[in-house]
């Protein structure tokens, strides 16, 4: 790999990886059991600095902002490189959002120009304020010939007419912004610098090292933070090929296993527990004799890798369950979200690494990392390489917010000081997770202190911004909460959300409002809905901006009414 | 000769059908307005893998996208119906 120490900018780094490895494959564009493209290093800088070459052409200036709503596929890669080659500052957005939350966090990023896909597009150019936003340009990618883009660039038909110049930026600039989430009037956009990613990089590149031949199995769009370090700038400073799996179905997954003999993928929990279903399937099916066979050679892969991972050893050990993760499997990631320790033990039993993590786009991706060695499910692994953690406020059990010192956490959240200050305290990113250090110095992760859930999907819901939802509804007042934040308990998985009611004076939750309340729910995504609600009868407490005072109302929600009392909805 | 164009109501009741073959789910308790995340319990992966299912059997192609944000038998025939 590059040796990373010496560059200031991820522009001039990926520019000289695709210069080392010209030619070698660095992207394959898989769509279910097709493939549609692969390009080699040398091809790929070709076509992203036509794409850099007219973003100058354009007037884009270095530090100028870029944003991207795509879903997995080589152009955002494309796209991206473009931007950091032409020194600007990339805004990558959740293609999951809607079009009115991408407009909303346009709008917020200030970004000049967007790349975004067609259908994408469409949805935006129907969302209701399109017409009061100011982009620059929209480049367009996959529209039909005949479409009507208002005024939107093809894809095709963007490429500059001279050579672009790379544009060196410095360590402390900018990179990117990127929306741990947050819309619904309070995002948060994490400002991350150069230095922040290339110190990552570096710091987790020797757990996962790449090189020509290493090929990575890309799933999770790179507007995470994962595939954007896993899938991106790892492979892409080491020589190794990022295979873009177009679909999440989990039967072209196994396939590509096979087909493009994987070394690594970076998965959240839900997919890792959709494989592990897929898997108890086939098991439980397997004749009784071979099925304790199975079981007794488990046992044995068990025993000889609690120290460390054995690949070779796995391998020859559970040769068939192997050869359907491909035969060159080293790790599978999780990350994004609490992975439960009974899962990652299945995975460990048959030989497959696990490596779970722990991190936050704050702290550009990953601030701990089980290395497995030793194996500890139990445990969210040590800091990697570079990051101080520490226990602020240990309760008699040890357990307290989890804070983070690294060169890799975020200079601020975007345009917002105050949050800012609660968030960054004395140097320490407050994570707002609750954690204990074990004697190993492995990480325990025991639940959250802030109101917000995280889903086996990864995503971040902060309560207050899907409140927008429920506007209108025929109550006093009402809020959202993490039902852990009022009713504090050791866990990080199952997270729920409740909406709180305080109905008019006389008033009853009728089956009207009900029906209403279910309507606004099923508006929402599906890992966004509310699970239940709680009728309250007391005045919401507010500061003197008339805004909820959270913490104090939670409290005597959590005093006075139990978990029970919440209502399915 | 059997029409090739099918009704909203037939796409959907096979839409139905098949879930309910698909995650052993009892047919009559199943209606075209229900959210089917909640009623058969299933996460989005497992309902792309339905998804999947209903593809092979209408002939039809849907990108991942296309079906993100339904929840509900009703819209997911929609979405079919227009493919067919």
């Amino acid at each position: 790999m590059l040796d990373l120490a010496k560059y200031d900018s991820l522009g001039a780094a990926l520019r000289d990886g695709l210069w080392r490895w010209s030619e070698e494959v660095c992207l394959i564009e898989a769509d279910r059991d097709r493939e549609r493209s692969r390009l080699t290093y040398r091809q790929f800088g070709r076509a992203a600095e036509f794409v850099a070459a007219a973003l100058e052409e354009s007037g884009f200036a270095a530090g100028d902002r870029a944003a991207i709503i795509m879903t997995n596929q080589p152009k955002w890669l494309l796209s991206a490189y473009a931007v950091f080659f032409a020194g600007g500052v990339l805004v990558p957005l959740d293609y999951k959002l809607s079009a009115g939350e991408h407009l909303q966090l346009l709008a917020h990023s200030k970004a000049q120009i967007l790349f975004v896909e067609y259908p994408l597009w469409r949805a935006i150019l129907q969302a209701p304020g399109f017409r009061e936003h100011k982009l620059q340009t929209v480049v367009v990618s996959e529209a039909p010939p005949t479409a009507d883009l208002a005024g939107a660039m093809r894809w095709e038909e963007f490429r500059g007419a001279r050579a672009a110049v790379l544009r060196l930026r410095k360590q402390t600039d900018t990179a990117c912004i990127v929306y741990s989430s947050g819309t619904g009037g309070h995002p948060r956009g994490c400002v991350l610098t150069h230095d922040n990613y290339l110190e990552q990089c570096a710091a987790v590149t020797p757990v996962f090292p790449f090189s020509p031949g290493t090929r990575y199995l890309s799933i999770i769009p790179t507007n995470h933070a994962i595939d954007f370090m896993g899938g991106f700038l790892m492979p892409f400073t080491g020589g190794g090929t990022v295979i873009h799996l177009r679909t999440m179905r989990p039967e072209f997954i196994r396939e590509a296993f096979t087909k493009y003999k994987i070394t690594y993928m970076a998965v959240v929990p839900l997919i890792l527990k959709n494989l592990q279903r897929g898997l108890r399937e086939k098991f439980a099916a397997l004749p009784a004799a071979k099925r304790k066979m199975l079981d007794a050679l488990m046992a044995v892969n068990r025993a000889l890798t609690r120290g460390r991972p054995r690949p070779g050893l796995s391998r020859a050990l559970l040769k068939d369950v192997h050869k359907a993760f491909g035969g060159g499997l080293r790790a599978l990631l999780v990350g994004g979200a609490f992975t439960e320790p009974a899962t990652i033990e299945f995975f460990h039993d048959i030989g497959i690494p696990i490596y779970n993590g722990y991190g936050c786009t704050e702290a550009c991706t990953a601030i701990t990392l089980n290395d497995q060695r030793p194996f500890r499910p139990d445990t969210v692994g040590k800091p990697v390489r570079g990051m101080e953690i520490r226990i602020v406020a240990p309760d008699a059990d040890g357990i307290g917010e989890v804070a983070a010192r690294s060169k890799t956490v975020m200079s601020e959240y975007l345009d917002d000081p105050e949050m800012t200050a609660e968030t960054i305290v004395d140097g320490w990113l407050m994570t707002g997770d609750l954690g204990r250090v074990d004697a190993t110095g492995h990480l325990q992760l025991f639940g959250r202190k802030k109101n917000m859930i995280v889903t086996a999907e990864g995503k971040n819901i902060y309560p207050e911004d899907i409140e927008n939802n429920f506007e209108g509804i025929a109550v006093k007042e009402f809020c959202v909460f993490a039902a852990n934040y009022i009713w504090p308990q050791h866990s990080m998985t199952g997270e729920q959300l409740v909406l709180v009611l305080h109905l008019e004076p006389g008033h009853t939750v009728n089956d009207s409002l009900l029906q209403e309340l279910s309507r606004r729910n099923m508006r929402l995504l599906n890992y966004k809905r509310v699970s239940g609600f709680l009728a309250w009868d007391q005045d919401f407490p507010r500061n003197a901006a008339m805004k909820i005072r959270r913490v104090i109302l939670a409290g005597q929600i959590g005093k006075q009414l139990e978990r029970g009392a919440m209502v399915t909805l | 000769m059997e029409s090739i164009m099918k009704t909203i109501e037939q796409t959907t009741d096979e839409i139905l059908n098949l879930a309910a073959t698909h995650f052993k789910f009892p047919r009559t308790e199943l209606q075209a307005g229900d959210d089917f995340y909640k009623k058969l319990g299933i996460d989005s992966l497992q309902a792309l893998e339905l998804l999947t299912r209903l593809e092979n059997h209408f002939g039809v192609e849907l990108p991942d996208y296309e079906v993100q944000g339904v929840s509900d038998f009703h819209t997911l025939a929609a979405r079919i119906q227009a493919r067919l």
